[in-house]
């Protein structure tokens, strides 16, 4: 039997997917190509109860590519104009994966400025829906680039989304809204389940170590005895994940597209 | 005193109602349906020291850029395919103050000026810096739950700049766009409201008996409206016209030295919203701009 060949892009589409596996009827929102791709993935095979937008105003039948659009217009099956958007978002009716620049040990998150807020270093986009999103519907991340930079000791420069951080609750706890499920990146997938929501890798990307996740990362770990490589895409899913993304722009996510199976060969 | 139902005013007109140091709402979001031909308007003109409320895109970088803003109410500033935007960005890590919001909460913020309420309680903020900034308070709901909730507080406007599709005389509105954002909380949140339109038409051509969906608000809180063809170019005022990509790489690039931001301007800003349509390709070629993906 000949092994699959998949890309880094692929594994993590996949690995990403799984956030949306047992959310039932529910908006999901992937922004960015691969986040957008799983969340395709995850309502074109385990979770066809997913509604998803095409990108802009409108709920559509089956998932949209993402880039230029091929073929017969996407049916369309809904209107999803920003007042909705934020009417289900406080309803706590989606699930939305995102790509923020910054995190910290709590899952606080930050997109909004690098340095002091009053005279920022580099100016981003602003909190955008950040704070009501962290604390009204589950959240899950991803980062292309696991390193210090992202993953950072202390807290994010501006905590635009909120986390599991004690001390800037009212008797420490945290609105039953806040929700955060998982953290998909270029070397691992993580989650908040270590003691007191602790974010713990949960599975190794083929190739990769314990040690190299924790060397690129700004805060102490969650490890558990044993963790499992992230499973590889079937070929089946390589097959859906073609479909979806018709101008292949998961090729230009990760610089030179490389393999997702980094064991030496 | 008789009240004036012929609400038609010129641009410039418009701009003559505005005063130094007013709140001003922009409604529209990021790189759709921004009233454009006002905004470049406001920077012919010698207005400074605005607060500026907005979903921004453009309107807040060129207002940034020409130095009209004192402080800047905001969630966001992108041009979507341009995710950073360069003029806003240049002028925040200057130092431009600024009260940074959840979406969310602008949304509430607006709302409670336009209910006339002093707050409006929600969960949004909590737990994040946005709540680190010195405005915010907090308000304990006074029945058995006791939670603790942000008091977002109105956020009143002097006066609200909109750009609509259809307009008769006496300021009856139509937005034809599929996402009205939240133009209506803009205008219910201000003391005057101005707005241009793509056609100035009779009454009966907005056929109200079926488009009443798009008509986000009534004429009585409508001060004065200008006819304004492709007056949110750069951005979209689809069905209309799209987005020009094309223009907006122009806008981004004008950031790139002094030189070619007083380049921009001598060829887009400085010129009479006549003119500006030439300057830009056309009526044909922004009709025939394609409808972008985001």
């Amino acid at each position: 039997m000949t092994e699959l060949h998949y890309s880094l892009a692929e594994l993590v589409i996949v690995a990403a997917a799984e956030a949306w596996r047992n959310d039932g009827e529910i908006l999901a929102t992937g922004i960015g190509p691969l986040p957008r791709l799983a969340a395709s993935l995850a309502k074109e095979t385990f979770n066809p109860a997913l509604q998803m937008t095409e990108g802009e105003t409108w709920y559509t039948t089956r998932p949209v590519p993402p880039g230029p659009r091929q073929g017969e217009a996407p049916q369309i099956e809904g209107l999803a104009n920003y007042d909705r958007v934020f009417a289900t978002l406080w309803g706590g009716k989606r699930h939305a994966m995102v790509a923020p620049v910054q995190i910290d040990r709590f899952g606080q998150t930050n997109i909004s400025v690098i340095g002091d807020h009053t005279k920022p270093k580099a100016a981003m986009l602003g909190a955008r829906g950040f704070p009501g999103n962290s604390v009204h519907h589950p959240n899950s991340f991803f980062f292309a680039a696991h390193n210090t930079r992202a993953f950072v000791a202390g807290e994010v420069d501006f905590v635009c989304s909120a986390g599991y951080n004690p001390q800037r609750y009212r008797n420490g706890s945290a609105p039953a809204g806040l929700d955060l499920r998982l953290i998909v990146t270029d070397l691992a997938v993580l989650d908040f389940s270590g003691p007191r929501h602790a974010i713990r890798v949960r599975s190794l990307h083929p190739g990769i170590t314990f040690e190299q996740v924790q060397d690129n990362t700004g805060f102490p770990l969650s490890r558990p005895e044993h963790i499992p490589a992230t499973p590889a895409p079937s070929a089946d899913q390589l097959e859906v994940i073609g479909r979806l993304d018709p101008n292949q722009l998961r090729k230009t996510v990760f610089k030179g597209d490389p393999p997702g199976d980094r064991r030496a060969a | 005193m008789l009240s004036k139902l012929d609400k038609r005013l010129s641009i410039d007109a418009i701009v003559g109602h505005l005063s130094d140091g007013m709140t001003i709402g922009i409604g529209g979001w990021a790189t759709r349906r921004k009233p454009m031909a006002l905004v470049r308007a406001i920077l012919r003109s010698t207005l400074k020291d605005l607060t500026v409320v907005s979903y921004g895109g453009p309107d807040v970088g060129l207002l940034a850029a020409a130095g009209k803003i004192r402080k800047l109410i905001f969630a966001f500033v992108s041009l979507d395919h341009y995710p950073l935007e360069p003029h806003f960005r240049a002028a925040r890590q200057a130092g431009l103050p600024v009260l940074e919001l959840d979406e969310g909460m602008l949304h509430w913020g607006l709302r409670a000026a336009a209910m006339k309420l002093p707050f409006l309680p929600t969960r949004v903020g909590i737990g994040t810096d946005i709540i680190k900034q010195p405005i915010f308070r907090t308000v304990t709901s006074p029945y058995e739950d006791g939670e603790e909730l942000i008091a977002m507080p109105a956020i009143k406007l002097d006066v609200a700049l909109l750009h609509v599709h259809r307009s008769d005389e006496r300021g009856n509105v139509l937005t034809l766009s599929p996402d009205p954002f939240f133009d209506e909380l803009m205008a219910r949140a201000a003391r005057q409201v101005f707005v241009t339109a793509e056609k100035l038409v009779p009454t009966a051509e907005l056929d109200l008996p079926r488009q009443a969906r798009y008509n986000l608000i009534e004429r009585t809180l409508i001060t004065g409206v200008a006819e304004a063809p492709f007056g949110a170019h750069p951005t979209s005022a689809a069905p209309d016209y799209q987005l020009d990509l094309a223009h907006l790489k122009t806008y981004v690039d004008s950031a790139a030295s002094p030189e070619a931001w007083a380049a921009y301007r001598k060829q887009f800003i400085e010129v009479a919203p006549e003119s500006y349509l030439a300057a830009v390709g056309g009526a044909g070629k922004i009709t025939a701009l394609p409808v972008p993906v985001y």
